[in-house]
């Protein structure tokens, strides 16, 4: 049943909602909720891998596995948080900075060569060799003054990302 | 290092074969690669498609939202329908619920009585025995349909005995089958239950040519098929009656037709079935509820109101694959019943979707970067 195990009181909404820096309305939390409820099948309050692998759009996406990492086993509050980037309302350093998270898997706060040929690798899959990988890599860093030892902070994918706000927004639908 | 480039691995599992190309139907988004000249870091990098797909996935899906049972709208928060609805459960729960197990428990008394005489005398008479038992059998579905005031409209030719034809239709629940059964003593194919459907399954049903099968066999696959060409080609059974969905699904979409029931070589008949859900609703949440819960449900409501739709006999066309065929006789029975259609392979329940899918969005992203490395 899309039944909610708990009702939302307003208290919750507005802790919900600061937590994620107010980039959702009210209603798109309570929808939130109830997505987060179905899912969450015997309402553990949080949703395992299984339960987001059982999506099969998700589960067909090539980043699935590195997204797992990072929302398996979220309660409600930081699943709303880490949706929050995918809001229109989120600046594009937000969104940046979920795109750096996504790369930077061991969370030490910088992105190496290797990080970005990993997640070359999931996109890519078996239709480009590893040479041909790095060769583009190499390449478009080398253009863009960087070189294959260089590590990338925060602050480099914002500049590289410039002023070009990332197509990232999601709409969430409130019935 | 390793070189990967001549690991193409192509699966190539009977399921995936089942279906049309996904990419038909699902909405390709802002797309990876659309070529926009020389590559720089910023392209390579910006894994926002990527991403939105897949939050977009968990924020909504299409998959999901076939099995989902819509929970009842609480009307009852009011100083004079409160009362009102109490009336209403007392009525249901005390007076009609017990009148309908009544109803079908003499509805059993009568069936049993008649079929196991019938069953074991006339041993050696089998026409005789199998018209009498598929008049049984019908009166007992009539009886369970009484026993939820069921109300079923029936618009179409009433299904013959022919051979060389399939019957298909949507699939909700269980009681799909017992609400045409009532009408017409079809053999239908389905999954072994346990349990005490599974007595029924293989003690009555057997009678009226039911075919079995496990859905987590993949051999089970071509000994069902056989069995179903079989079926069809004998001209004293039952009407074959196929679910292709293969699995229950809200009533309110329909998920991808199994291609099986279309390459038996012979006419197909499509039915719809499109409950009200004013009165309840009727969608079997296997995941939920079992079967014996699921029956209360509908005992304990007020009624069972249903449309039954037997639409025209297709074949299929010169040229066209069995899974055009399925996709057409789909597109018919949704347009009749009035159901969204959705691109998914209703096994998905049970079982990841195959990396073909994946492996299709990554081939295009490879191709997309190493055509923009060329442009200098």
């Amino acid at each position: 049943m899309g039944n909610t195990s708990s009702i939302l009181t307003q208290y919750d909404i507005e802790e919900v909602q600061s937590h994620c820096h107010d980039l959702f309305e009210q209603q798109e939390i309570l929808s939130l909720y109830q997505r987060f409820c179905q899912l969450d099948r015997n309402a553990k309050g949080f949703i395992s891998a299984d339960e987001f692998l059982s999506v099969p759009e998700f589960a067909m996406n090539p980043l699935s596995q590195r997204l797992l990492k990072m929302v398996d086993g979220l309660n409600f509050k930081d699943f709303v948080a880490f949706l929050s980037a995918f809001s229109a309302k989120a600046s594009l350093r937000q969104k940046v900075q979920l795109i750096f998270k996504v790369y930077d898997s061991d969370c030490n706060g910088k992105v190496s060569f290797k990080d970005i040929m990993e997640v070359l690798r999931d996109l890519s899959g078996s239709f480009m060799s590893d040479e041909q990988r790095e060769e583009v890599l190499s390449q478009v860093l080398k253009e863009s003054g960087y070189t294959s030892d260089s590590f990338l902070t925060v602050e480099d994918f914002v500049k590289i990302f410039g002023s070009c706000k990332p197509d990232m927004d999601v709409e969430i639908p409130v019935d | 290092m390793s070189s990967t480039a001549g690991r193409l691995v192509t699966s190539r599992s009977e399921l995936d074969l089942d279906h049309p190309n996904l990419e038909d139907y699902l909405p390709s988004g802002s797309s990876i690669n659309e070529p926009r000249g020389k590559l720089s870091l910023r392209d390579l990098l910006d894994i926002s498609p990527t991403l939105t797909e897949a939050a977009g996935a968990i924020v909504d899906d299409s998959f999901t939202r076939c099995f989902k049972s819509n929970p009842p709208e609480p009307w009852n928060w009011n100083i004079y329908l409160f009362p009102l609805w109490c009336f209403g459960v007392v009525v249901r729960y005390c007076l009609l619920f017990p009148l309908r197990v009544v109803t079908l428990a003499f509805g059993w008394i009568i069936f049993l009585s008649l079929f196991i005489p019938v069953n074991a005398l006339l041993k050696g008479q089998d026409r005789l025995r199998k018209k009498i038992e598929r008049v049984l059998v019908e009166m007992i579905c009539s009886f369970f349909v009484a026993s939820w005031t069921g109300v079923v409209k029936y618009h179409g030719p009433r299904p013959s005995i022919r051979p060389k034809q399939v019957y298909v239709a949507n699939h909700t629940s269980m009681i799909d089958f017992i609400v045409l059964e009532q009408m017409t003593a079809f053999a239908v194919i389905m999954q072994k239950h346990p349990g005490w459907v599974g007595l029924l399954q293989s003690t009555i049903l057997e009678s009226v040519g039911c075919i079995w099968f496990n859905r987590s066999e993949a051999k089970d696959r071509e000994i069902v098929a056989r069995k179903l060409r079989d079926h069809v080609q004998g001209t004293d059974n039952n009407p074959l009656l196929i679910f292709p969905e293969g699995t229950c699904v809200n009533n309110n979409y329909t998920v991808m037709f199994k291609k099986g029931a279309f390459e038996l070589d012979c006419t197909v008949c499509p039915i719809a079935i499109k409950y009200n859900k004013i009165f309840v609703d009727a969608f079997w949440n296997s995941r939920k509820q079992s079967f014996t819960m699921h029956l209360l449900q509908l005992m304990t409501s007020w009624a069972v109101v249903c449309e039954v739709w037997y639409l025209e006999p297709q074949t299929i066309r010169p040229g066209e694959t069995g899974i055009e065929f399925a996709e057409r006789v789909r597109d018919m029975i949704s347009l009749r019943a009035g159901l969204k259609k959705v691109p998914w392979d209703g096994y998905l329940k049970y079982s990841r979707p195959s990396s073909k899918h994946s492996e299709r969005k990554q081939q295009s992203f490879a191709e997309s970067i190493l055509a923009r490395l060329e442009e200098k």
